[in-house]
């Protein structure tokens, strides 16, 4: 072998590369970690089925959002024929009450940052303020 | 007219498409394309890996080769170029960070043409340098930004990152900057092959093969994006499984999901047989990570032996006498 001073700690950096994923979460302690939001109580169903939501949520927010806003239409038809007022504060958060058990849990395990909070807030957090 | 090579590679990438279908689609073979082939291909990977580099690592380098395009350091009234004909480590790093960062070499790249009436022209092209810049630094974003898969809790600079990305967009479904660009990058990367007969004259099927793999993946990737939704909670609870060695099928995923993953494994496996390779190759190039010293440092020949000379004063002792006899001149009496 030849020159492997310099050879072998730069394989040493790749093997480390390739690895972190194991060094974070054994680290963090947190490799068996599932999110778990808090479902409402007393209610057994959402907008629509539970696993068109959980992908879709985000594009129904949107057309909620456009539909409301730009249109002033305020009547949703679910797919079940039933009618939901197109609103995040007074229809969605009717239910799911608190966003840091609810919300947060999932979008913070996908890393994700929606644009939800520079408008909208929970009225948990204003009273909290 | 697209030559040979790129068609068996087109063939090759949709026959490999096919596989998949028929395991996935038809056989339901979940275990194999969900857990099983990813284990396979990351070992694959990072023993083929290291076993290429061990390799290149145990083969010697004797000769001083380093490929300059400057002006060598001589004397002291000669201005020397530090980079282009590195004197000093810290030049040859210099050097290396440009290429390996920049692409300068790249920026090299000439275009030869024939103009009517006989003038052969050389222009500089930096199409091929903005195309493999761009592809790269995607290519690097995009790996960083999947993280967030793999990394629990997400790091803020992934978070960042994909702000960055997404900046372009307040709308949904975010379309990252770097999706489209890879995207254009590597169309160009391919077409580039296809349409220069001189570039295609001197393309593998390889060479073919690997930028439709990543097409693949990209295509895949993007349209599991932006239309096909697939659970990500549930995608990254799988990745999560995998990495801590209880692996479970991924769920709530769609077919896109399992041609972006066998592609995937089909690149990191092929990578250690490929010219992928250039990745830690650069580094061990010898035309470029020597110094350049070849004149001010003396090199010997490490295959030197001792050899048996004879020189003149001993051929003159040997023969003195006869020398003398026939009246030779002679340089000691």
């Amino acid at each position: 072998m030849y020159d492997g001073k310099k050879i072998i700690p730069g394989l040493l950096i790749f093997l480390g590369l390739v690895t972190y994923p194991f060094w974070h979460n054994g680290v963090s302690g947190k490799t068996g970690y599932v999110p778990k939001p808090k479902l409402p109580v007393d209610k057994k169903e959402c907008v629509e089925p539970k696993d068109y939501i959980r992908v879709n949520h985000k594009d129904l927010l949107d057309d909620w959002k456009s539909s409301a806003i730009r249109k002033g239409r305020r009547t949703y038809v679910a797919s079940n024929q039933k009618r939901y007022t197109m609103s995040l504060t007074r229809t969605c958060m009717q239910c799911h009450t608190d966003r840091a058990e609810f919300c947060d849990q999932c979008h913070k395990y996908a890393g994700v940052e929606n644009k939800c909070w520079d408008c909208h807030m929970f009225p948990k957090e204003i009273k909290k303020e | 007219m697209a030559n040979k090579n790129s068609l068996y590679s087109i063939v090759a990438v949709v026959f490999l498409l096919l596989i998949l279908l028929v395991g996935v689609q038809g056989l339901g073979w979940y275990l194999l394309f969900g857990v099983l082939i990813p284990y396979v291909a990351v070992v694959f990977f990072i023993v083929g890996f290291v076993y290429q580099v061990l390799r290149w690592a145990s083969s010697p380098v004797p000769f001083h080769i380093p490929t300059v395009c400057g002006q060598q350091k001589s004397l002291p009234w000669i201005k020397a170029d530090k980079m282009d004909s590195p004197q000093t480590t810290g030049g040859v790093v210099a050097r290396l960070a440009l290429d390996i960062l920049f692409f300068r070499p790249l920026l090299k790249n000439d275009r030869i043409e024939l103009q009517e009436p006989q003038k052969l022209l050389f222009k500089t092209s930096t199409y091929l340098w903005l195309g493999a810049l761009a592809f790269h630094w995607s290519c690097l974003i995009i790996l960083l930004r999947h993280s967030r898969f793999f990394l629990e809790p997400v790091p803020s600079v992934v978070l960042w990152l994909q702000w960055f990305d997404g900046i372009f967009q307040g709308l949904l479904p975010i379309l990252y900057a770097t999706d489209l660009i890879i995207l254009l990058a590597l169309s160009y990367l391919f077409i580039r092959r296809v349409v220069y007969p001189q570039i295609r004259y001197i393309s593998l099927p390889s060479d073919y093969f690997v930028p439709l793999l990543i097409l693949g993946i990209v295509v895949s990737g993007i349209l599991m994006r932006l239309v096909y939704r697939v659970d990500l909670m549930q995608v990254k609870a799988w990745v999560m499984s995998m990495l801590s060695f209880h692996p479970t099928l991924p769920k709530g995923v769609n077919l896109l999901f399992y041609i972006h993953l066998f592609f995937v494994c089909l690149l990191i496996a092929y990578f250690p047989l490929s010219k992928l390779m250039h990745m830690p190759g650069i580094f061990l190039s010898p035309t470029r990570n020597l110094r350049n010293v070849s004149r001010s440092e003396r090199h010997i020949n490490p295959w030197d032996r001792p050899v048996k000379v004879h020189t003149y004063q001993e051929y003159e002792d040997e023969f003195r006498e006869a020398m003398k006899e026939v009246g030779l001149p002679l340089e000691k009496d």
